[in-house]
């Protein structure tokens, strides 16, 4: 009974303090981020929408370690992005599928198994585990070019599901899919969050998707790239698609048009 | 039929160039011929005459076939087929050459592209000399290279290869830097997701993927070996290979010689070319790029 600690908060899982990038170019510098602050908790499904510039795929990327931020600070999984990276602290999933034409299915998903060093028989129960993750069971022995767009995207999910990382990192992946196959997945990727648990930031332009998503919204406005609004959502855990024609849907929304127009003011 | 027939136009069409040619060249010859026996030629005779000279300005294609009869098929049915004169043995000399130089400069050219894209001051420095190293004229420094290499007690095959090498390893650098440099900086991301080494990425990524870049420069590199090793046989006063049977007609004015020759090392160049053809199909099918 002594072990309980009722006060102490849960760290979050991704924390920024005043994170600011700026990248210089020929025209001078570009505040890609300028003092971005959020924290992430453990089983959030975090989106981040706003339009072309406003940094959330830089954002994205810096957790990931892909980018380096010139400001602040920022933790995943505790500790800083690049520890997190070499731990394999996350999967990202891009917004192209990106698998490699001269490896199957299967063998696209065991490509990070291999570089990290697990056995061939763990690699093979793996494969198999998140091919039924995603519905693909079947397809471990086709070629990526045997498969549709959606069902390639939903290949490279399951690659960064077949490692041990808790966090999903996912830039606009169903950015290029046609709207009923994204629908689709969006049902899917839900059912996926919740049999895994895993901690998921998810880049989007699209404002419906992040409402049906997301646990919390994060808007953002471009120059300088910065946090407009934060909106915890009230829709409950399970989301059937026509949730989206409810009044409490609608309400956030509106809610997150208002956060990207208010941080478009000075130039629309 | 259909991918038969314009090829089949265009020999047809080459066949008739060549004929005509043929009697235009030589006609000199056989009026001058005509002109010291005090007689006339007509038409058909003149014909006859330009096409069957013994050693005409621009021989008649039947009498290439001819000579390429005579010194390959012929011998080797007389079991004779590895004789000095026979053009079977002299395409071999050539062919055993071209394939080391070839090797030898596709695994320089290889291992430069490596250092180039893995290695920032090997970029910056090395690229300029290979670039360089192709603007010197092979014939200019092929004795060189035979000279230098004797004076150190190498002799025999080697010093033709080294040539077909320096000229065969070039296109292999270009290709494979491009080659290795294809993938797109999201896949490079993607491997730093996983926290791949520089070698995981070698092998799993730039290398797959820069297989198509590789055949094609390798179709470059079999010809620019072939010929680097016919221009090695030049210089040497070398006594077999494609290359000597060359210079050999052109002293004596055999020119028949010298082109069944010349249509050897074609036919040679083909065959070599069409068999990474074929490597590259098998190969890029099997890697889903084809």
């Amino acid at each position: 009974m002594t072990t309980i600690q009722t006060n102490a908060p849960t760290p979050a899982v991704i924390s920024a303090r005043d994170l600011s990038l700026t990248f210089q170019t020929g025209d001078g510098p570009v505040h890609a981020l300028k003092n971005v602050s959020l924290d992430i908790e453990k089983g959030d499904f975090v989106s981040f929408i706003g339009p072309s510039g406003c940094g959330k795929t830089t954002f994205l990327r810096c957790m990931a370690d892909l980018e380096h931020p010139t400001g602040g600070s920022m933790t995943v999984n505790a500790v800083t992005p690049e520890e997190a990276r070499r731990a394999r602290a996350y999967g990202y999933v891009f917004q192209a599928a990106g698998l490699y034409p001269w490896r199957t299915i299967g063998g696209n998903i065991r490509l990070p198994l291999e570089i990290m060093g697990y056995d061939k028989a763990e690699q093979a129960d793996r494969v198999r585990r998140v091919l039924d993750l995603v519905d693909l069971s079947g397809f471990e022995k086709k070629f990526p070019w045997q498969l549709s767009g959606g069902m390639q995207q939903r290949a490279s999910i399951a690659r960064a599901l077949a490692f041990d990382a808790d966090i999903l990192l996912m830039d606009e992946p169903f950015g290029a899919l046609d709207e009923i196959v994204r629908d689709h997945l969006n049902e899917q990727l839900l059912e996926l969050w919740a049999r895994t648990e895993k901690t998921i930031c998810f880049v989007t332009h699209s404002i419906p998707e992040a409402v049906y998503l997301s646990t919390k919204i994060v808007v953002m406005s471009p120059r300088p790239g910065r946090i407009t609004d934060v909106i915890e959502s009230p829709l409950p855990k399970e989301r059937p698609l026509d949730i989206r024609d409810t009044q409490a849907f609608l309400d956030v929304a509106h809610r997150v048009r208002e956060g990207l127009r208010s941080g478009h003011g000075d130039d629309t | 039929m259909k991918r038969v027939l314009p090829i089949l136009t265009v020999v047809v069409a080459i066949f008739a160039l060549w004929y005509a040619a043929a009697v235009w060249l030589n006609a000199a010859w056989a009026y001058d011929k005509a002109e010291r026996a005090e007689r006339t030629l007509s038409i058909s005779e003149l014909v006859t005459d330009t096409w069957s000279q013994d050693k005409p300005k621009l021989p008649a294609p039947h009498q290439v076939a001819a000579e390429i009869w005579k010194t390959t098929g012929e011998m080797a049915l007389n079991g004779r087929a590895f004789s000095k004169r026979s053009l079977i043995y002299h395409s071999w000399i050539t062919f055993s050459s071209t394939a080391l130089g070839f090797l030898l400069g596709t695994a320089l050219g290889v291992a430069l592209a490596i250092g180039i894209v893995y290695n920032r001051t090997m970029d910056m420095s090395v690229m300029p000399w290979v670039i360089a190293s192709q603007t010197i004229p092979i014939l200019a420094i092929a004795p060189m290279i035979i000279v230098v290499l004797n004076a150190v007690g190498i002799s025999g095959l080697l010093p033709k290869a080294m040539i077909s090498m320096y000229l065969s390893f070039f296109p292999v650098v270009v290709g494979m830097v491009k080659g290795l440099r294809s993938p797109s900086a999201m896949q490079l991301d993607q491997m730093r997701t996983w926290n791949a080494s520089p070698s995981q990425t070698f092998w799993r990524l730039r290398l797959p993927s820069s297989m198509p870049y590789f055949f094609t420069s390798l179709k470059i590199a079999m010809a620019a070996s072939l010929v680097g090793a016919i221009v090695g046989e030049l210089p040497t006063g070398a006594v077999a290979g494609l290359g000597a049977r060359l210079l050999a007609g052109s002293y004596y004015g055999q020119t028949i010689q010298i082109w069944s020759a010349l249509l050897m090392a074609a036919t040679l160049a083909a065959l070599l070319v069409g068999l990474i053809g074929v490597l590259q199909r098998l190969t890029l099918r099997r890697m889903g790029m084809a």
